[in-house]
C-alpha cells in the first residue's frame, strides 16, 4: 500500500473515530446532572424563566434532532456560544488551545530526543553501572503518577527548598511574558513520558544491536559510530515512533492534572472549568478537540513508522 | 601468477586456540593453510567449533568466548596480535565474510548498492567517488547481478534469497580481499541457486587469486567448492587432504564415518551413521576426542592426544590407527522393492489454500501400503501443506482424501478416533516440537492416554518399551525436552508417533535440523520400523540424495503441482521432466 492510500484510509478512519466520539459525548452530556439553562440562570430561577431559556436554547428537542444540530455546527465549525460567558467557544478555548499546545510541543521536543538519546546510551552500555541505574531511575519516574512528580518540583523548585520558578500562573497575563512559568509544568509532563520511551528504545537498540546485520556491520571494519547511526538507529526508529505516539497522545490527557496543579490557562484547566461551570457547549468542543489531536498523533506514527521501514514504504511499487 | 606470490596471499593459521571465559577449550589448536587462489573447506558437525574458526580469522570472537592463543597470518601479519582498531582496518578489506543467512545479515533499512559502496567508502577504496562507483559496479556484476540504478537501489526484502547471497558475496569481494571466509553461505537456498552461488565463489576466488575458507557441516557441498578440505571434530582438525583424496581414501575413522553418512546421489554407497554423539566442549575425552565412538578404538587411544601427522602425500591425519581405516563401504546398489500392494492413501484433485492463494492445484497421488513416498520439492513448492492437510493440520482445502478405503475428513477433529491414531506424524524441529514443560515420558504416553485410553502402569510399561525400540532407554521418560540433544530429541518424536501404532506416517522434513551422522542413524530407524512393522511412509524432503536412500516411490512437486510421480529406479535413471533433470545436475555429489 502506498503512502498516499494509507494516509486516506487512516484519515477515514479517524474521521469514524471523531464520529463515535461525538455520539459519545453528546450523550454523555444529556446525563449530566443539572441542565444549561440552570446553569446559565443560577439556583433562584423560575420555573417559568427556566421554560422559556430551555426552549430558546433547544433543550426540549428531542435528542436525535439536537444531536444532529450539534453535529451540523461543528462540520461547518462552529462551536456555538457559552452558556457561562455568553460568548462563542472558539474565542475562548482559542487562547487556551494555543497554550496547551505549547506545553505539549515543548515536553515532547524535550522529553523525544532526550529520551531516545538516553535509551540508545543505556543500551550501548549493556548491563553497566550507567545502565542499571538509567534502568531503574526510569521504572521510578514511570511508577509516580504525573500529580506526584508535579508537587515534588513544586517543593523543590518552587516553595520549599528553592525559590527559582513561580508555583502557578499570573492569568492576568499571557503566558509567553512570563516563559518561566514554563519550566515547572513542562519538566512534570517530560519525566512523565521520558520513562517508556527510553525503555522501549533501549529493548529496540539492545534487540537491533545483537542482529546479524549489525554483526556483519562490523565484521565489515565499519567504524563503530556509523554502525550505530547507519545501521542500529534507522532501524529502531520505526518500533519506537509509536511508543512516542502513545506518549504523547497520552499527554492531550495527562496536562488536564498538571495545568490544573499549576494553574496554567490551557484546554486541561478549561476542560475542568466547563465541568464545574455545566458549560456543556465548552467541554463538547474540548474533548472533541482532544479526540482529534489523538487521532492525528497516532496518524504521524504511522507514517514515520511506514517512511523508516523500506518493506512498507515500497510494498505496491 | 607466480607460485611465490600465491604462497604470499595465502593464509597460514598455526596452533590457534578459542577458550571461554572459564577456561574450557573451545578450539584446540588448530593449524591450517590456504594457498592463495584456492578453496579450504572446513566440515564438521554441530559444536565442532567450526564458526569459531571462521571467526577468529577475522580476528574476533562471540561474547563470552576468547582467542588465547595461536596465530593467523596473513599477508605477513599476525592478526592475533593487532588491537581492535588495526582489525577494523582489516575487516571488510584484506580479510571479509560472508554470513549463513543473507535474509538477516543485510540492513533492511538500507539499498543494497549502498551496502556494498558503504565498505568501499569504510576503506577508501581507490583514488574517490567515481572509482568506488564504478567498483560497485564491477562487483554486482562479478557476481551476476544487474548493475543498472533500478536494481542497486533496491532494498534487500526486494531481492530473492540467491540474490540476497550473492549481493553478500559482493560485498566481501569488493575490496579485492586476501582471504574471504564463508559461513555455510548456501544452507538456506535450493539446489540450483546454491549450484550458482558455489559456481561464482570459485570463479571470484580464483580471478581474485585470494584464498577462502568455505565452512559447512555438508561434506557433499564441501566437494563441490574445495581444492582441500580440512575435517574439524571436537575442536581439533583430526584430517586435511586434497578434495579428492580425503573423499576416497579417508585416513581418520571419524572422516570415513563421515562420508558414509553423508547421502549419496548416485545410491552405490549404504548410509550408515555414527554411533553415539560429539562430545561438548566441557566433557571431551583425553585422547582422541573421536576414540568413545571408534571401532578402531586400542588402549593407546584414550591415554594421548595424537598428533596431525603425514600419513600420504599432502594427507594429515590426527590418528594413530590411520593405515587400518578403510573407505567408506561400498555394496551392491540397493535394491529396491517393486511396487505391487494397493494404496493405503490416495489424493484425488486436492486443492489447497491460504486464505485467497492457492498453494496445491488439484493433485492426486496414491500411497501404496507398506512403502515410503518421498515428497521432494523445494521451499515454497506446498510439500508441507499437503503434508499437513493429510494429517488433517489444514483444512482450507477441496478435493478428496481417501484413507484405507474410507473417505478422510479434512479435519483432524472430524476424523474418528482410530483414524487419528492411525496418521500419525513428526514435525521438522524437536527443538519446537516436544512441549518443554512436560517430560518425555509424558509427551510420548500423552497419544496412547488421549486415544487409546490406556493409563497407569501399562501406559509407563509401553512407554518405556517404545523409548528402548528408538534406541533410548527407559530413564529417558523421566528427563525434559532440554536435556537431550536434537538427535534425541527427535527419537522422542518418533516414538511419540509410534506409540499408537499407527499405518501411516507422515515425516516433515525430520531431519533438516540435524547433523548428517544422526540423520542417517534417524532414517535407519525408520527404516528398520518400515520393514518390522510394515509401516507406510511419506517422507517430506528437500534433498534429493536422501529421497534415494530412503524411499521406493517419488512424487516432485513444483509450484504446488506434481510434476513427476515414479519410482525411486525409474525416477534416477529416467527422470522426464526438466525439473528433475536439473535437481538431478546441480545436487552436489560427494566425489566428482
Amino acid at each position: 500500500m502506498s503512502l498516499g492510500r494509507l494516509v486516506g484510509r487512516r484519515l477515514l478512519v479517524g474521521a469514524l473515530i471523531l464520529f463515535i466520539v461525538s455520539v459519545l459525548v453528546f450523550t454523555a452530556s444529556l446525563f449530566l446532572p443539572g441542565d444549561a439553562a440552570r446553569a446559565v440562570l443560577g439556583r433562584t430561577a423560575s420555573p417559568d424563566r427556566l421554560a422559556a431559556l430551555r426552549s430558546q436554547m433547544h433543550l426540549d428537542d428531542p435528542p436525535l434532532q439536537r444531536y444532529l444540530s450539534w453535529a451540523g455546527d461543528l462540520v461547518t465549525g462552529d462551536l456555538g456560544d457559552s452558556v457561562v460567558s455568553q460568548t462563542p467557544v472558539v474565542e475562548l478555548i482559542a487562547q487556551r488551545s494555543v497554550n496547551s499546545l505549547l506545553l505539549m510541543a515543548l515536553a515532547a521536543l524535550i522529553a523525544t530526543p532526550v529520551a531516545l538519546l538516553l535509551g540508545t546510551w543505556s543500551a550501548l552500555r549493556r548491563d553497566q553501572l550507567a545502565d542499571h541505574l538509567t534502568s531503574l531511575a526510569t521504572l521510578v519516574l514511570a511508577s509516580l503518577p504525573e500529580f506526584v512528580v508535579g508537587i515534588g518540583l513544586l517543593f523543590v523548585f518552587s516553595t520549599g527548598l528553592l525559590r527559582w520558578f513561580p508555583a502557578v500562573v499570573d492569568q492576568t497575563q499571557g503566558v509567553l511574558v512570563q516563559p518561566e512559568v514554563l519550566v515547572l509544568p513542562v519538566a512534570t509532563l517530560v519525566l512523565a513520558v521520558s520513562p517508556y520511551i527510553t525503555r522501549m528504545m533501549r529493548a529496540t537498540m539492545l534487540e537491533v544491536l545483537d542482529s546479524d546485520f549489525v554483526h556483519q556491520a562490523r565484521l565489515n571494519g565499519v567504524p563503530e559510530r556509523q554502525v550505530l547511526w547507519r545501521h542500529a538507529l534507522p532501524n529502531s526508529i520505526g518500533p519506537v515512533a509509536q511508543v512516542v505516539a502513545l506518549q504523547l497522545a497520552w499527554l492531550a490527557g495527562g496536562i488536564v492534572l498538571v495545568e490544573f496543579l499549576f494553574d496554567y490557562p490551557g484546554i486541561g484547566e478549561g476542560v475542568v472549568d466547563a465541568v464545574t461551570n455545566r458549560d456543556i457547549p465548552t467541554l463538547q468542543a474540548l474533548v472533541m478537540l482532544v479526540a482529534a489531536f489523538y487521532v492525528v498523533v497516532n496518524l504521524l506514527a504511522d507514517v514515520v513508522g511506514v517512511l523508516t521501514n523500506p518493506r512498507l514504504r515500497t510494498a505496491g511499487s | 601468477m607466480s607460485e611465490a606470490r600465491s604462497e604470499q596471499r595465502g593464509l597460514r593459521v598455526r596452533g590457534l586456540r578459542v577458550s571461554t571465559s572459564a577456561g574450557v577449550p573451545v578450539v584446540d589448536g588448530v593449524d591450517l593453510s590456504v594457498p592463495g587462489g584456492t578453496v579450504l573447506g572446513l566440515v564438521g558437525e554441530s559444536g565442532s567449533g567450526k564458526t569459531t574458526v571462521g571467526t577468529a580469522l577475522l580476528g574476533g570472537t562471540r561474547r563470552g568466548l576468547e582467542i588465547v592463543g595461536g596465530s593467523v597470518l596473513l599477508e605477513g601479519t599476525d592478526l592475533v596480535t593487532l588491537s581492535e582498531t588495526e582489525l577494523r582496518g582489516w575487516r571488510g578489506s584484506r580479510v571479509t565474510y560472508v554470513p549463513q543467512d543473507p535474509t538477516t545479515a543485510l540492513d533492511p533499512a538500507m539499498r543494497v548498492g549502498n551496502q556494498v559502496r558503504e565498505v568501499l567508502d569504510c576503506h577508501d577504496y581507490g583514488s574517490g567517488p567515481h572509482d568506488r562507483a564504478r567498483r560497485v559496479s564491477e562487483a554486482f556484476e562479478e557476481v551476476g547481478l544487474p548493475t543498472d540504478d533500478a536494481f542497486t537501489r533496491r532494498y534487500p526484502h526486494q531481492l530473492s534469497g540467491g540474490q540476497q547471497q550473492r549481493v553478500c558475496i559482493a560485498v566481501a569481494f569488493a575490496t579485492w580481499p586476501a582471504l574471504v571466509v564463508l559461513d555455510e553461505p548456501t544452507t538456506g537456498l535450493d539446489v540450483t541457486t546454491q549450484a550458482l552461488v558455489l559456481d561464482t565463489v570459485r570463479r571470484l576466488t580464483r580471478q581474485h587469486g585470494c584464498a577462502a575458507l568455505y565452512i559447512s557441516h555438508d561434506l557433499a557441498v564441501v566437494s563441490a567448492i574445495s581444492d582441500e578440505v580440512a575435517v574439524l571434530y571436537a575442536g581439533s582438525v583430526v584430517e586435511q587432504a586434497a578434495t579428492d583424496e580425503l573423499v576416497r581414501r579417508p585416513r581418520h575413522p571419524y572422516t570415513s564415518r563421515l562420508v558414509a553418512a553423508v547421502p549419496d546421489l548416485s545410491g552405490d554407497r549404504e548410509l550408515k551413521g555414527i554411533p553415539g554423539g560429539a562430545p561438548s566442549p566441557s566433557t571431551r575425552p583425553s585422547g582422541c576426542r573421536f576414540a568413545p565412538r571408534c571401532e578402531l578404538v586400542v588402549p593407546e587411544c584414550t591415554t594421548e592426544l595424537p598428533e596431525l601427522r603425514l600419513v600420504a602425500d599432502g594427507h594429515h591425519a590426527r590418528c594413530i590407527r590411520s593405515a587400518d581405516v578403510t573407505p567408506a563401504h561400498v555394496r551392491e546398489r540397493r535394491r529396491i522393492d517393486e511396487i505391487d500392494s494397493a494404496p493405503l492413501l490416495s489424493i484425488h484433485g486436492l486443492t489447497a489454500r491460504y486464505g485467497r492463494t492457492p498453494v496445491l492445484h488439484g493433485l492426486s497421488l496414491d500411497v501404496p501400503r507398506g512403502t515410503c513416498v518421498a515428497l521432494l520439492g523445494e521451499s515454497g513448492s506446498g510439500k508441507t501443506t499437503l503434508a499437513r492437510t493429510i494429517a488433517g493440520l489444514h483444512t482450507d482445502a477441496e478435493g478428496e482424501l481417501h484413507f484405507g478405503g474410507n473417505r478422510l475428513p479434512f479435519g483432524a477433529h472430524q476424523r474418528d478416533r482410530e483414524t487419528r491414531a492411525s496418521i500419525a506424524y513428526i514435525f521438522q524441529n524437536p527443538y519446537s516440537s516436544l512441549n518443554p514443560r512436560r517430560t518425555v515420558g509424558d509427551s510420548i504416553g500423552r497419544p496412547l492416554r488421549v486415544l487409546r485410553g490406556v493409563r497407569g502402569a501399562e501406559l509407563e510399561r509401553r512407554v518405556g518399551d517404545m523409548l528402548e525400540r528408538v534406541y533410548l532407554s527407559a530413564a529417558y521418560a523421566q528427563r525434559y525436552p532440554d536435556q537431550l540433544s536434537g538427535g534425541e530429541r527427535q527419537r522422542v518424536a518418533v516414538a511419540r508417533a509410534l506409540i499408537s501404532e499407527p499405518t501411516l506416517l507422515v515425516c516433515d522434513e525430520i531431519t533438516s535440523a540435524l547433523d548428517v551422522s544422526v540423520q542417517a542413524n534417524l532414517v535407519g530407524l525408520i527404516e528398520k520400523f518400515r520393514q518390522d512393522l510394515g509401516l507406510t511412509l511419506l517422507f517430506v524432503t528437500h534433498d534429493i540424495a536422501l529421497v534415494r536412500n530412503v524411499a521406493q516411490q517419488v512424487a516432485v512437486l513444483q509450484e504446488g503441482a506434481i510434476v513427476e510421480d515414479a519410482s525411486t529406479e525409474q525416477l534416477f535413471h529416467h527422470p522426464s521432466h526438466d525439473y528433475t533433470k536439473e535437481l538431478l545436475k546441480t545436487t552436489p555429489r560427494l566425489v566428482s
